[in-house]
């Protein structure tokens, strides 16, 4: 089963802060025990919202917001995808890159297959 | 899985796969004990471990006394005891495939050997499998274990020097696991996905130990593009849905993305692309077309031919026939039908009369398409395969009339 692994920005990242070369190095490690393990299937970062918008509809009406939005820790900083046997290898995983990465918060989502819609 | 894992642990700690799958037995009979009564931990997989850990040590100590060289286990003991979940459980597995794949054992008893430890298969479907009387099969099980430990081969990654030699070996163990998962040889399932991510996975752990090595990258990359269509294979009721008739959008893109990734990675190592590689390029050219219509048959061809010629056999020659037949018009494959049909070896595999009457069928001749339909469904022993079969069967006998 797959799981959809997101974890929360941090102040720090929102800042445009690159993460120490040795924490750099602990995540990439990580990373590449992970996609050893076949466990790690997909996965990306994104940058701040500085650089990004957001697109909001309200009552048929359309708006862009530029970024940088307020509310940092409630934003998105990357996700993985990871095919794991069970919830909890899932969280094992995502608990480790939270304390990795030094984020506040890691989502862990079953991710929806075809067999579950049947 | 988490069995063939546990005894891959087991089997680095007291030495021979005997003794771990008894212990690991021991562990999950008495995990089951607890948590009948405790309730079932937050981490079952890891408390496992830890169970079968200490069953081991002390299967160890105590043995190791009785041979007086407790102080080798004593100096051995605390790298031991330190329990790594996540960092050594992928080299344990793998350390078994490679011991399990050392020259001394035979083709067969190493295949019988690794269906059993690592993918968990029980020795009846072994036998199936290799279409072997149970008997036969758990006499080899046996006395490949017997050789292993005779022999004192040691449970570890071999050296690097050593690896190629076992590393064909391991490969192909890795795909005929894979392929017992895509097409399970009997029983009412088309598709064992248990068996398949069991393999995929396996075979990333495999690629990331030689990221260098062009075939593994290919075998990969085929099991990644085959494992896409997986979804697509079965139809809501079980039965077969041939690649031409699969719904597309069913097709997992991740998965094929990653397997187009490795063909590149392939690539630019350079070389002649091997038997994987070269089925892994056929695999894409299906993935790479969004509809049926615009499947490159031409380039198919072109690699069925090179296939051939590296690897020959029948089996590859019946898909070449296929290909050549959608590029070339149905006279040209079965012009290359005809000639494996006179093989022996051919005489009971079911593709075969499956693929003439696929072929016949299409260059008109209904009543010849049908027999062969029919022989084909009398010859498989997959439930679904036999009813796709004869429905084919029953399509001609219709479309003559």
């Amino acid at each position: 089963m797959r799981y959809m692994v997101m974890h929360y920005q941090t102040q720090d990242m929102e800042d445009g802060v690159k993460p120490s070369p040795e924490q750099q190095a602990e995540i990439g490690a990580y990373m590449q025990e992970a996609a050893q393990a076949g466990v790690f299937l997909t996965g990306e970062g994104v940058h701040g919202s500085s650089q990004g918008a957001r697109v909001e509809v309200a009552d048929g009406d359309v708006r862009v917001i530029d970024g940088p939005f307020a509310e940092a820790k409630e934003l998105i900083a990357g996700f993985a995808i990871l095919e794991v046997d069970s919830l909890a290898e899932a969280i094992e995983h995502a608990r480790k890159f939270a304390l990795l990465v030094g984020t506040h918060r890691v989502d862990v989502r079953r991710v929806i297959e075809y067999a579950d819609l049947a | 899985m988490e069995s063939a894992r546990v005894i891959a642990r087991l089997t680095r700690i007291v030495g021979d796969v005997d003794t771990a799958e008894e212990l690991a037995q021991d562990a999950f009979a008495t995990a089951l004990e607890k948590w009948r009564g405790e309730g079932v931990p937050a981490n079952p997989a890891a408390w496992l471990h830890k169970t079968a850990h200490f069953l081991a040590v002390d299967r160890v100590r105590r043995r190791d006394t009785q041979r007086s060289k407790y102080r080798e286990v004593a100096a051995r003991e605390p790298a031991a005891v330190e329990l790594d979940l996540d960092a050594d459980l992928a080299d344990d597995l793998l350390g078994l495939i490679f011991m399990v794949c050392h020259p001394i054992l035979a083709p067969d008893a190493r295949s019988a050997l690794i269906l059993k430890l690592v993918c968990g298969l029980s020795t009846d479907e072994v036998a199936r499998a290799f279409l072997a009387p149970e008997t036969t099969v758990a006499q080899r099980i046996v006395r490949a274990k017997k050789t292993l430990s005779a022999a004192g081969i040691r449970f570890e990654l071999p050296p690097e020097n050593e690896r190629p030699a076992r590393l064909d070996a391991v490969r192909e163990v890795v795909y005929l696991l894979f392929n017992e998962g895509h097409t399970a040889t009997s029983g009412d399932q088309l598709v064992r996905h248990d068996l398949a991510a069991e393999a995929l996975r396996l075979g990333r752990m495999l690629a990331a130990l030689a990221p260098r090595d062009p075939e593994t990258l290919g075998l990969l990359a085929l099991m990644e593009l085959q494992a896409s269509r997986l979804a697509a294979r079965t139809a809501a009721d079980g039965s077969a849905v041939l690649l031409m008739d699969q719904d597309r959008s069913r097709w997992d893109q991740l998965l094929i993305r990653r397997g187009l990734a490795l063909l590149d990675q392939v690539d630019a190592l350079g070389g002649n692309a091997g038997a994987y590689a070269l089925q892994a390029a056929i695999a894409a050219c299906h993935a790479r077309a969004r509809t049926p219509e615009e499947t490159d048959w031409q380039r198919i061809t072109a690699l069925y031919d090179g296939l051939a010629q590296i690897s020959p056999s029948p089996v590859v020659d019946l898909n070449r026939a296929v290909a050549t037949a959608q590029a070339f018009g149905p006279e040209a494959g079965l012009a290359i039908v005809r000639q494996l049909q006179e093989l022996a070896s051919m005489r009971s595999y079911h593709l075969l009369p499956a693929v003439a009457g696929d072929l016949l069928c299409r260059s008109g001749d209904h009543v010849a398409a049908r027999e062969e339909f029919l022989r084909a469904a009398s010859l498989t022993r997959n439930n679904q395969e036999r009813s796709t079969l004869q429905g084919r069967a029953a399509d001609c006998a219709a479309g003559h009339a």
